[in-house]
């Protein structure tokens, strides 16, 4: 038995604050450490990275390659100049870029909606899980690029089969995270809802979904970029209609034209960035304010 | 067995808890519990100290509907059922007001009626300031006063208590027992507590029971003399410390 001393009475917030607990204290450390991070420590070491990358570019271009072969990899000014400030070429870049943005934002609205309905309805009743997963995971693995023919021969060469691309390829993260999610939520909140008669639905929207927020989110990210890959991959295959940013991949390098097939690229990839970061905003608007991404101290 | 988690005074059961040769085996074989018979009162405060493992969760958590005993029957009076859990388990996504409110949210209770009656509960447990801050900034013994708030919204005639304070600092610890002895003397609801630390039950209850390892049954059982409301120094005194002593001592059979 403890042979402590006795305390004086003081308001006990005063006491606890200070307590150091593990659990509290180190939320509070992590907290404080990203409110603290200024803006110049977030953007500096990236632009630096960048600039590194630009400057390999250059040397590569216009050192390394000799001139005759300079057509792998053109310097960015040329790629800026042909691509970007020819106002057809840049027309035409943009417009295809439009289109595949327009695949990938429906492709991945499906998928969070098919994928989420379907998740939420495999946490309901094992039979459903034990019925759809595994098809589920045959999803995942078949290779996508072995169907996408095949779906342009039974849905036709237009939008809906290079939305239903996007959709085999983004729908699997959605699913497993989503279950994953509303499946490991602690089995203390499940037993107060229990104490407290809380029913299936109320669970679900009080409990379930919210605690799993987090892991909804990270299949959400994963499942944007994917969105993006497939809505190219897509474009790759679907070649008849209105072109893509793939389509125009394809064009490009079967016709030699570098400049354009660097600037497709990095369109592609910007697109990649944007959802990705919009993503991320999202989930910091949604879960931020309560959830700490568990990560390394250091 | 009668089950009565919210005010409806449809039993028969006499007001508090009572206990009727409650058995736990679960379906591995284990027995958890073997024959535990014994009542708490109204205004009784009755705490149970054994080894770990030795079924005094269970126990509560048979109380309480979370499980069927296998045998025996437990009755509980008519009023609402309070339980503190092991840990807080508060929802991380909810502010302290939030998780105050829930169990009235769960129960139905209109929205002014339960923003009194949270406002109420997080003063008396001393967060008053702290109500829309997340759990993740609270400290480990202001998590559990919210989760001793939530509960206490329900205004529970009968409260369980499942360790609650076991994982705090020793001065947080007490601090807690402090205060619940207060709301104790307040509420005069009949309390179960359990608890792996002698001097916590001794200080706490008007009767403390000592449970054996595995198969849990009842092997001592103490009346608490001290006359409430208890002073912090109590737990200074030559009485408690014999007190303390002897069940300490009845502790220590329990485990052979």
């Amino acid at each position: 038995m403890s042979a402590m001393p006795s305390t004086p009475a003081v308001p006990a917030s005063d006491v606890d604050v200070a307590a150091p607990t593990a659990m509290g204290g180190a939320g509070g450390r992590i907290a404080l450490r990203e409110r603290g991070t200024s803006f110049a420590a977030l953007v500096i070491p990236p632009l630096l990275v960048f600039l590194v990358v630009i400057g390999a570019w250059i040397l590569v271009s216009q050192v390394i390659l000799a001139e005759s072969k300079r057509f792998l990899l053109p310097p960015p000014w040329a790629v800026v100049d042909v691509a970007f400030l020819d106002g057809h070429n840049r027309a035409e870049l943009f417009t295809s870029l439009w289109l595949t943005t327009k695949a990938a934002m429906v492709g991945l609205f499906l998928s969070i909606v098919i994928g989420m309905g379907t998740a939420i309805a495999m946490s309901q009743a094992k039979w459903v899980e034990r019925s759809l997963y595994p098809y589920a995971v045959v999803l995942q693995t078949i290779p996508v690029l072995a169907l996408v023919p095949l779906v342009g021969f039974t849905l036709g060469y237009n939008f809906s089969s290079r939305v239903f691309v996007v959709v085999l390829i983004a729908l699997f993260p959605v699913i497993t995270n989503t279950l994953f999610g509303l499946l490991s939520v602690d089995q203390g909140h499940h037993d107060l809802f229990s104490l407290h008669k809380g029913g299936r639905i109320t669970r679900l929207v009080k409990l379930q979904l919210p605690a799993a927020m987090p892991a909804i989110f990270t299949g959400l990210r994963i499942a944007a970029g994917a969105s993006v890959i497939g809505a190219v991959v897509g474009d790759f295959f679907f070649q008849q209609g209105t072109p893509g940013i793939g389509t125009l991949m394809n064009t490009y390098a079967s016709e030699l034209e570098s400049e354009r097939l660097y600037a497709a690229v990095i369109l592609s990839s910007s697109l990649g960035i944007v959802v990705f970061l919009a993503v991320t905003w999202l989930e910091r608007r949604v879960v931020g304010r309560w959830h700490t991404a568990t990560r390394g101290t250091r | 067995m009668t089950q009565t988690l919210t005010a409806s005074p449809s039993t028969q059961a006499p007001p508090g808890l009572t206990f009727d040769a409650v058995a736990m085996r679960f379906p591995d074989g284990t027995q958890a519990v073997e024959e535990a018979s014994f009542s708490v009162a109204p205004g009784e405060f009755v705490s149970i100290v054994g080894p770990s493992g030795c079924g005094k969760s269970t126990l509560l958590k048979i109380t309480a509907g979370l499980l069927d005993a296998t045998g025996g029957h437990v009755g509980i009076g008519p009023g609402n059922l309070g339980y503190v859990f092991q840990d807080a388990t508060l929802l991380p996504w909810r502010t302290v007001r939030g998780n105050v409110e829930l169990l009235g949210e769960l129960e139905g209770m209109p929205k002014a009626q339960r923003r009194t009656a949270a406002q109420e509960a997080i003063d008396l447990v001393g967060l008053g300031g702290f109500e829309s801050k997340y759990p993740k900034s609270l400290s480990g013994g202001m998590k559990m006063r919210a989760s001793l708030a939530r509960a206490l919204t329900l205004q529970p005639s009968t409260f369980l208590f499942d360790e609650p304070f076991g994982a705090l600092d020793e001065i947080t610890r007490e601090r807690l027992n402090d205060e619940l002895l207060a709301l104790f003397e307040r509420e005069r609801f009949a309390g179960l507590f359990i608890t792996h630390s002698i001097a916590e039950a001794v200080f706490l209850s008007t009767r403390v029971l000592v449970m054996s390892a595995r198969p849990g049954r009842i092997v001592g059982d103490f009346e608490v003399p001290f006359a409430y409301p208890r002073k912090p120094e109590l737990r200074f005194e030559p009485a408690f410390a014999e007190l303390s002593g002897r069940v300490s001592e009845s502790l220590r059979g329990a485990f052979a």
